[in-house]
């Protein structure tokens, strides 16, 4: 086991401490830390093993190693908020090529990789409560939590990760159970198509994930992000020369997992999982990889690629929160106006990382876990309750489940952005940052955005829960085994916010922009000192403006929310129901020219390669009879016979198999090769 | 443990074949003894390529060193020698080899198909077994040839005899043939065409020797020769590698010499298909590694673009090919073209990771392919029937046949901590920086091309689970009573499901082995330390 301290921090030592090094090393906790990488798998063995004889079908062993993760993620947690947790890795070789290609996995501790630890497992254990309660008596319960905490593992080792490589293992990982959990349901041949076109797309994105690994793997001859970081910062000029190319193939994998336009198809489809699934997976944690993958190698885009990629990372960014939003407007399934909702705002993460806001862009990851968990957790309590997705079989449901009803106007509101709620502060910050790095236009978009937010959630809310119900089940409040993890996540969407306004220092925790590391490692992003409050009243405004503007649409007149026409504007609403038409132009695409190149390629191979080959066959037997009948019956002699004898057994085999005389092919074989042999000593 | 040291490997080759003729002595009605005595016999060449892993000296020497070596006169007339011997190259392929065939012993021990004969199968397997041995630990070029040439034949009545029997229509020949008659000739023929120049490239090789000292086939000799730069200014040296090209080719098979594995595999009873999935192909990439690469090293280097060309060819054609099969046998077997591909793209960058890529590569393959086939094999049984069309909801029918199926369709596509993946990863990642002197253009192109056709394996895997495992199971098995997974099918897959997984997160059980072999191999015949020459390692910290 070696222990690799981080290279900035050193590289912050060496240059005298423009950073002071005030960190430990997380203890016992940070040595014993690889527990939380291992739990999950043995859960997901031991519930597959003997999940079915339990009570709760395997649910109680996926939440205890949870639960136990909790341990040690949030022991971390507050380690690193109050002393601070030296960027540090812990690995073991898994293989070695020669004296440099070196395989490694392990975990790292660092400000990024517990922030994600303590995400994924807080997150995780509520929503694992929660489906105890919302999955109860579904079928295949033991996959279901065996998938779920296979899920998890994965989800660990990727943000554990110290290497790219140990990256793409926990990246596929989590992709394969997200493929396993969006086709849960897998009677229904949709649910299976929806999985396999997430894991299809990310597949495609992942060749520029890999790609980006191999290029700078072997330009760095290493695959450890601390060397990237240390060849980044120093301005190393073999990285230099790849970084355009590796950083663009990074940044397309990025924008498979993270749904970035137009690669986000995937996502939206992806609610026919369970909606637990789509609460912890699809919204909270493992969407947001792509993100925490531009994050963790930050260096080389901030080093290198800052006039390159970077305005395209943030073009494509700013399209997605903004064009996709919008699609949330029109959607009547409230998992689905969720998904955009969740594409949405990882286009604003991306935009922040991509503009230089690290933490701005981290900041409203952490945030928006909380908030999107709780609210797709609500939509499922709703779901529960109506037996529907459909909104206008919803209506006047506050009335019927109060905690839902409360914790998602929680949740929306720190969605849109309404002070002091979370998504308020993190939100700013990103506006923030793209004012200070000149990306005023597309702060304007992310100002129109906020309001787009405001606006499909104001409409979502008043839909769902005001009006009166036009279902017909009887909806009644969830189980309190649902209802807990609901208040368990509208505390932090409430509260957390606060942990990083700007210019405050909490006595003892210090702040969020301190625990990502710049005790460390200054990642060398824009950090405000004070709050900016012309930005914060304008992001106000915008939010305020579509909750009202929402409410006056959809929140009046609530017996006849569904007929809406006027808002339906022509050209528009179509488009907007159309998806633009993009998943039907890139299904079109793939299906109109896979199947038949596909077939074309199955055509030569059984009429030209295999043509050849049966020609040849057809020939030869041909040519044995003609030399036997005409030649060898003639009297030639010799070498010939060994040809005709190696042509006809090759003809006549076809009627001798049976009778298995296979001397016949070893005389023509052994007479065929002689004859190459004095062939070939005589002519040269 | 001095006498192993001598008999080792010979015993491990031979011990089957000795099975073989003990057989011959068993009556053919007694099929329990028979297959004790098989199975028994497998083991025990396992256990003693086991031993040789115990006893493998790891720490690094050099190449063209060998272990457990014996060199024995034996044709002296034509100076040809019973030289054996294993080094970290053929180590993992050999175990591979000896592994393979016992659980596909204990695989049949249920599972035979018309017209049964368990005698006369077992028989064959167990000469099958030698020759696959064999080939792999063979230091003379005659030796390695007959060892490789042995492997036809029983392969060959394998599926001439227990193979497919429907009728298949053969384009441009009015005749209908039946299927396993068509697929065993071609795959007799045409692993003959290409072994007939493989022998050529031999005797030129022994002919050209005597220039440089007494006429040798012995590999050892030659690859000092080789690697020495011998055979230089040989004029027929490029012809001479053709040749040799040409019979490991077929064998692998590169595209477009692979028109005999889909049928043949698919053709094969299912024990047949494994062996010939897992181990036979590997006969080909392992025959470019330890005899053409060192030997004629100039003209392995001038024929690696081309090499490389032909293995993404094959990887893309492969796929696609893939996604318009209704077979499911046939598209597993198609899968090979594409997965051989990424293979041989490592041997043909030429270095020490792409090669080190191409040992793992085979393994994976041989483990997650071989596999594949069992269970084909295993539902085609139940379903008696490939038909993907007819299939569906398999693992509501079968959950732990479905739910394996699904397991290694995922390995298969090269998911990542699964033994699949290290191959092709490295395989680009070699491609990347082939060799010094090879052309950028060439293997950057085909490092893309090649991480496409990952995406074009997802696609037919998925879709194969589509159609095989999701969905309704179809109503023509309503009524239809299915048993799951027997024991001797769980004691054949759970050590491949074992070994896929450890493989896959412990690469190193591999590499260890491979790696100092491979990397002085690169060093000594290319005269280059690829990868210290290329990579810059920056400072490694704590």
């Amino acid at each position: 086991m070696i222990t690799a301290i981080n290279h900035l921090a050193i590289l912050a030592a060496e240059e005298g401490g423009h950073v002071e090094i005030t960190a430990g090393d997380g203890g016992f906790w940070g040595e014993t830390a690889w527990i939380m990488l291992v739990l999950p798998f043995v859960a997901f063995l031991a519930i597959l093993a003997f999940g079915k004889r339990l009570k709760n079908q395997g649910g109680e062993i996926a939440v205890a190693a949870l639960a136990i993760n909790l341990v040690w993620a949030g022991a971390l947690f507050l380690l690193n908020m109050t002393e601070g947790v030296l960027d540090t890795s812990h690995t073991f070789e898994i293989g070695r090529i020669g004296g440099n290609l070196v395989f490694e996995l392990g975990w790292t501790l660092d400000g990024l990789a517990i922030m994600m630890y303590f995400l994924v497992n807080f997150v995780g254990l509520l929503v694992f409560i929660y489906a105890l309660g919302y999955m109860k008596g579904d079928v295949r319960l033991p996959w279901f939590f065996a998938a779920f905490s296979l899920f998890a593992g994965a989800m660990l080792v990727l943000v554990a990760a110290p290497n790219l490589v140990q990256l793409i293992i926990g990246w596929e990982g989590v992709g394969l159970a997200s493929y396993f959990l969006i086709g849960f349901y897998w009677e229904d041949l949709e649910n299976v198509k929806a999985g396999n076109k997430a894991f299809m797309v990310n597949k495609v994105a992942d060749v520029g994930l890999i790609l980006g690994a191999v290029i700078l793997g072997v330009t760095l001859g290493s695959f450890d992000f601390a060397v990237l970081d240390l060849a980044a910062v120093e301005h190393n000029e073999a990285l230099g020369a790849v970084a355009v190319v590796a950083g663009a193939l990074l940044f397309f994998g990025a924008m498979g997992k993270s749904a970035q336009f137009p690669l986000h198809i995937w996502l939206p489809d992806a609610m026919a999982g369970p909606t637990p699934v789509s609460a912890l997976m699809h919204a909270a944690t493992m969407v947001t990889a792509g993100v925490y993958l531009m994050a963790r190698t930050f260096p080389l885009y901030q080093n290198f690629l800052v006039e390159s990629v970077r305005p395209w990372m943030v073009a494509i960014g700013a399209i997605t929160l903004f064009a996709i939003g919008l699609l949330a407007l029109v959607a009547n399934d409230i998992k689905k106006v969720l998904a955009y909702s969740t594409v949405s705002q990882l286009g604003y993460m991306m935009t922040a990382v991509a503009a230089g806001g690290y933490t701005a862009g981290l900041f409203h990851l952490f945030t928006h876990a909380f908030f999107k968990a709780l609210l797709f957790l609500g939509a499922g309590s709703v779901i529960h309750a109506v037996h529907s997705n459909d909104m206008t079989d919803m209506g006047g449901l506050r009335k019927h489940m109060p905690t839902t009803f409360w914790t998602f106007i929680i949740g929306s509101a720190a969605l849109a952005g309404i002070f002091p709620l979370a998504g308020f502060w993190s939100k700013d910050e990103i506006l923030a940052v793209l004012n200070y790095e000149g990306y005023v236009a597309v702060m304007w978009i992310a100002v129109a955005g906020a309001f787009v937010t405001a606006f499909y959630m104001t409409r979502c809310v008043a839909l769902t829960f005001f009006g009166t119900y036009k279902g017909h089940a009887h909806p009644h409040e969830s189980p309190r085994i649902m209802a807990w993890p609901l208040i368990g996540l509208a505390i932090p969407s409430v509260l957390f916010g606060l942990f990083n306004i700007p210019g405050v220092d909490w006595p003892g925790i210090s702040n969020f922009t301190t625990w990502l590391g710049v005790r460390v490692a200054p990642m060398g992003d824009h950090h405000p000192e004070s709050i900016e409050i012309t930005l914060a009243i304008i992001g106000s405004v915008a939010a305020i403006l579509g909750v009202v503007l929402g409410w006056l649409i959809w929140g009046k007149d609530r017996d006849t929310q569904r007929e809406r026409d006027w808002f339906k504007v022509p050209a528009l609403y179509p488009l907007l129901r159309g998806k633009y038409y993009l998943d039907d132009v890139a299904m079109g695409i793939v299906g109109g020219t896979m199947g038949p190149v596909a077939r074309f390629v199955n055509w030569t191979n059984t009429y030209i390669f295999d043509g050849i080959v049966n020609a040849v066959g057809g020939a030869t037997k041909y040519l044995g009879g003609w030399v036997y009948n005409g030649l060898d019956q003639r009297g030639v002699d010799g070498v010939f016979n060994g040809l005709s004898a190696a042509a006809d057994s090759a003809g006549s085999s076809l009627r001798k198999l049976q009778t298995g005389k296979v001397q016949q092919y070893a005389s023509g074989f052994v007479a065929g090769a002689l004859i190459l042999v004095l062939l070939f000593v005589f002519v040269i | 443990m001095e006498l192993f040291e001598t008999w080792g490997l010979t015993v491990t080759v031979f011990l089957p074949v000795v099975g073989a003729v003990l057989l011959g002595f068993i009556k053919r009605d007694n099929e329990d003894s028979l297959k004790r005595t098989a199975l028994l016999f497998a083991v025990l060449a396992f256990i003693c390529s086991i031993v040789v892993v115990v006893a493998f000296d790891f720490g690094g020497t050099p190449y063209n060193t060998y272990q457990f070596e014996v060199n024995e006169t034996w044709i002296g007339a034509i100076n040809a020698n019973y030289h054996v011997g294993v080094d970290g190259i053929s180590l993992p392929l050999l175990v591979l080899s000896t592994f393979v065939m016992v659980l596909a012993v204990v695989y049949s021990w249920n599972h035979w198909e018309e017209p049964k004969n368990p005698k006369a199968f077992l028989i064959l397997m167990l000469i099958l077994a030698t020759g696959m041995n064999g080939t792999f630990v063979a230091l003379d070029l005659v030796l390695f040839f007959i060892f490789f040439e042995i492997v036809l034949l029983p392969m060959y009545f394998m599926i001439g005899i227990w193979g497919d029997k429907s009728p298949r229509k053969v384009p441009g020949f009015s005749k209908v043939f039946e299927t396993r008659l068509y697929a065993s000739i071609k795959f007799f023929l045409f692993t003959l065409f290409g072994s007939a120049f493989m022998l050529l490239g031999f005797l030129a090789l022994y002919f050209e020797s005597g220039d440089h000292g007494e006429r040798t086939f012995d590999i050892t000799q030659l690859t000092d020769l080789g690697a020495s730069g011998a055979f230089a200014g040989w004029s027929v040296a490029g012809w001479v590698f053709a040749a040799m090209f040409l019979g490991f080719a077929v064998k692998v098979p590169m595209w477009p010499l692979h028109t005999w594995l889909p049928d043949a595999h698919t053709a094969a009873p299912t024990v047949g298909s494994v062996l010939l999935a897992a181990i036979l192909l590997k006969l080909g990439s392992y025959g470019f590694i330890r005899i053409s690469l060192p030997i004629l090293p100039d003209e392995a280097v001038a024929w690696a673009p081309w090499i490389a060309i032909l293995a993404v060819i094959g990887i893309i054609y492969g796929s696609l090919a893939c996604l318009a099969q209704t077979d499911m046998k046939r598209l597993i077997a198609f899968s090979s073209v594409g997965h051989m591909g990424f293979v041989m793209l490592g041997i043909a960058t030429m270095t020490d990771i792409g090669i080190n890529a191409s040992v793992i590569g085979m393994v994976a393959h041989g483990l997650i392919t071989g596999l594949l086939f069992f269970l084909a094999g295993s539902m085609s049984h139940r379903y008696h029937t490939r038909e993907m069309a007819r299939l569906g909801g398999n693992i509501k029918l079968m959950p732990v046949i479905g739910g394996i199926l699904a397991f290694t369709a995922m390995a298969s596509l090269g998911l990542p901590g699964l033994a699949g993946f290290w191959g092709e990863f490295m395989s680009l990642v070699a491609s990347y920086n082939p060799l010094e002197g090879l052309s950028l253009g060439v293997f950057r192109t085909s490092m893309v091309l090649g991480a496409i056709g990952t995406v074009l394996t997802a696609g037919y895997m998925l879709w194969m689970l589509q159609r095989v495992n999701l969905g309704e199971p179809n109503a023509e098995w309503d009524d239809h009573e299915f048993h799951d997974a027997d024991r001797f099918e769980l004691a054949a897959w759970v050590p491949l499901i074992v070994l896929i997984v450890v493989i896959g997160f412990y690469p190193k059980v591999i590499f260890n082995s491979t790696t100092d072999a491979v990397t002085s191999m690169v060093e000594m015949v290319f005269g280059t330390d690829t990868t210290t020459a290329s990579l810059t390692t920056t400072v490694k910290g704590g």
